[in-house]
């Protein structure tokens, strides 16, 4: 086994545990915060898979703008939803969340049969792309190549990303808007 | 090179774990943080798939879309809530029951 699976298993563990515990902990606060580190985990499995620049982006954008925006929401709203939720003090999972807790098992079920039938590795795409040369390898850039890619082949859902943004911003501003008539 | 299983099991679990949190959830903002567990899942995938298409960067690109999107929809999610909280004091997703006021 070499280094490189050993760091990814680290990784994908790092993730999960911290995911899990995001789910099953009563203290808001904590789950947000916890939210930090698997969003760190994730950007680490995106190296893994040989995405640098889709990792940089993960940090940036969810780390520093998604994470900081749900603190600020959460601040701003529930004062006495966080006292309700810690006095609670909830099992690890209750008797009213076992249901929903049986559903995602079977979920998962499903999937990891779903994923080990399909047999991911030999598809027969890509079994060509290996053939032909055209993977990531771990000492290639890949940033110039997707740069490039982004406005020439890319460019119109580029555009409509933006503007789609755009609106979004307006939206945003306008419904958080303090409404002094109606 | 790490197989493409692992990391479609890694995704799969981080899928399920935000579906959980999506349906137990007595609370918005949980809500919205399993959401964002199920679009990272999905991202991952994107990813890991995308690794084998090194000259049309498919897989990446459409994970930086993704990306955005998320942001897009966390941005205005987060704008209802507040409005909703405005207007009931709560946000407990099963205590909002009426349409119009």
């Amino acid at each position: 086994m070499s280094l490189t699976v050993i760091l990814f298993y680290v990784m994908a563990a790092l993730t999960l545990v911290s995911a899990l515990f995001v789910a099953s902990t009563g203290n808001l606060v904590r789950s947000v915060f916890m939210f930090f580190v698997t969003l760190f985990g994730l950007a680490g499995l995106y190296v893994f898979a040989l995405a640098d620049f889709v990792a940089i982006t993960q940090i940036v954008i969810y780390v520093g703008g998604i994470l900081v925006l749900i603190l600020f929401a959460f601040m701003l709203s529930n004062k006495e939803t966080l006292g309700r939720l810690q006095e609670k003090g909830q099992a690890f999972i209750g008797f009213n969340n076992l249901p929903s807790a049986i559903l995602a098992l079977l979920f998962f079920g499903v999937l990891v049969s779903m994923i080990f039938k399909v047999m991911p590795d030999q598809l027969e795409w890509i079994a060509n792309s290996v053939a032909n040369g055209n993977t990531f390898k771990a000492t290639d850039t890949t940033t110039n190549n997707l740069g490039i890619n982004l406005m020439t082949r890319y460019l119109l859902p580029f555009e409509a990303v933006s503007i789609l943004l755009m609106m979004v911003l307006v939206g945003a501003a306008h419904l958080s808007r303090k409404e002094s008539g109606a | 090179m790490i197989s493409l299983t692992h990391f479609l099991i890694t995704s799969a679990a981080l899928f399920s774990i935000g579906l959980y949190m999506v349906v137990a959830k007595k609370n918005a903002i949980q809500v919205l943080i399993g959401i964002e567990l199920i679009l990272n899942a999905a991202i991952l995938n994107l990813v890991a798939f995308g690794r084998y298409d090194k000259l049309n960067n498919n897989g990446q690109t459409f994970a930086l879309f993704a990306i955005v999107l998320a942001a897009a929809t966390t941005a205005v999610a987060l704008a209802i809530i507040l409005n909703v909280y405005r207007k009931y004091k709560t946000i407990e997703p099963d205590s909002i029951n009426q349409l119009k006021d």
